[in-house]
């Protein structure tokens, strides 16, 4: 069966791959194009571990078919950070600790960065069911939680 | 997951030409259901048809009826926080808003959430009998582990449900689904539009294979002001309703002009009674009028053994959801306590 060849953008970066239909773009990722932030959890949409966005839509990467990625707009866990500077969720979750194993986490930033790109401001039980996809194992989500309210209050303050 | 080519069609005319071309061809939007069932085998299309970018099938818009058109491709997110439906039909944003996660919202698709199959244990692993998935197997549900499923309308080969959200407003509001073919276009009513399982469970609608859904209509009626979806399940969020009551009024004073009820998790459609709903026209909206309406739309329900608890638990979920809704205290799907 012969391959599918695919031109999309990767953080920003034009990017052109081969895939076989049956392939997601978390494999397609992961694999040729050497970008394993983002993780395999379930494989079938419940976990959020391979969260990516996709024209700046947050979905599960474990579910898109590469192919469907032609002349998308892709962002992963790897374009957060600009250079050596951390986003501040990332930073943040460093400093308070909001994550253990560490395998739910990319996920869980992309899809705080997306709340706070849309809802700079959110409340506790905002911030806890826009992360409902993305679970979490260890930490019991305080911690997590926490990071992304204090995050956005410190975001909000530099906007000022 | 088996082998199969894939095709994007420019058109509708050419995703009707390519899913004739193949009976074993399904088409796929936002994969968000096909594809973790091909990852188990439990699908095994030979050709996929991505539609994702036909044209005209992503708005929301007016019909000449009064009502809202929503495109086959429209997300849930979009249906989610649209503010045409958001004010006239916001039974359907709370339902959506009660399912899956945002990641889930994002790729799902109106016409894929309609086709959306069973979460049954059985049906998902290719490894036991199901005559959903292979005709003819058995139903290892009836006798076996069966806490999540049917406790109406079931039939000796299948007890498995819904799981849509969506689709049980959809059922209350009385959605028309559109839908092209190779002979052209047709309606299906709501009601009409999923089927009970007899003795083909294999066959979830009435939609062909060769068929594909273009459209939901809504007509002019939302039930704005006195609705509610009540979704009741194992965590606060995240999660298949064990029960769920999408209900809408129409008070005149303190009387029930005009009511909907359906349920969510008790059967393998969303379950409505529409001589139910006309026997509470005239009522007063109280409790006593609500506990008929629950006999009524449970008369018959039968357990199957882990399940038993959902009889009472749909009973208890009619009677909160309809007064939720004649007090015009719809359930937050943010905030999940129940009042």
């Amino acid at each position: 069966m012969a391959k599918l060849h695919v031109s999309t953008t990767i953080n920003g970066e034009p990017t052109e791959f081969l895939c076989e239909p049956s392939q997601s773009m978390l494999d397609v990722l992961r694999g040729p194009l050497g970008l394993t932030g983002s993780k395999e959890g379930c494989g079938s949409g419940d976990c959020g571990a391979c969260t990516i966005t996709l024209d700046g839509r947050l979905v599960c990467s474990c579910l898109v078919l590469a192919a469907e990625a032609q002349d998308r707009e892709i962002r992963t866990i790897e374009g957060m950070a600009e250079g050596d500077r951390l986003h501040p969720l990332q930073q943040k979750f460093l400093e308070m600790a909001a994550l253990q194993c560490g395998i739910c986490t990319p996920g869980v930033l992309m899809a705080a960065r997306t709340l706070l790109e849309q809802n700079p401001d959110p409340t506790e039980t905002e911030a806890r069911f826009w992360l409902a996809g993305n679970l979490c194992r260890c930490t019991g989500y305080d911690k997590i939680i926490r990071a992304v309210l204090d995050t956005a209050a410190e975001m909000r303050e530099a906007a000022r | 997951m088996n082998r199969f080519t894939y095709a994007r069609p420019a058109d509708l005319a050419g995703a009707l030409r390519e899913i004739a071309r193949d009976p074993g061809a399904r088409f796929i939007a936002g994969g968000t259901n096909l594809v973790d069932l091909m990852k188990y085998d439990v699908e095994r299309p030979t050709r996929l048809v991505d539609v994702t970018r036909l044209p005209g099938l992503d708005a929301i818009e007016e019909t000449a009826a009064g009502g809202l058109r929503i495109g086959a491709l429209v997300s849930n997110t979009a249906i989610a926080y649209d503010a045409r439906i958001g004010r006239r039909y916001p039974l359907l944003a709370s339902a959506v808003l009660a399912g899956a996660s945002p990641q889930l919202r994002n790729a799902a698709s109106t016409g894929g959430n309609l086709l959306q199959r069973t979460r049954c244990y059985y049906f998902y692993d290719a490894a036991t009998p199901c005559n959903k998935r292979e005709p003819g197997s058995g139903c290892p549900a009836i006798g076996g582990v069966n806490r999540i499923h049917a406790i109406l309308g079931t039939s000796e080969h299948c007890i498995a449900t819904h799981p849509s959200d969506m689709c049980v407003a959809l059922a209350a509001l009385e959605a028309v689904v559109q839908v092209a073919g190779p002979g052209g276009e047709r309606a299906i009513p709501f009601a009409e539009f999923h089927r009970l399982p007899g003795d083909h469970p294999e066959r979830d609608t009435t939609l062909c294979q060769d068929e594909i859904i273009t459209a939901v209509e809504l007509p002019p009626e939302g039930f704005a002001e006195h609705h509610t979806y009540l979704k009741l399940r194992d965590r606060l969020s995240y999660a298949f309703a064990l029960v769920s009551v999408a209900a809408a009024l129409e008070l005149d004073g303190g009387r029930i002009a005009r009511a909907r009820i359906a349920l969510g998790g008790v059967a393998h459609k969303p379950w409505r009674m529409p001589e139910a709903e006309a026997a509470l026209a005239g009522q007063p909206a109280e409790a006593a009028s609500f506990a008929l309406a629950a006999d009524r739309l449970l008369a018959g329900a039968q357990g199957h053994g882990h399940n038993d608890f959902k009889i009472d638990l749909a009973r208890r979920a009619i009677l909160r959801a309809l007064s939720q809704a004649a007090a015009g205290t719809p359930q937050s799907q943010t905030d999940k306590r129940i009042r």
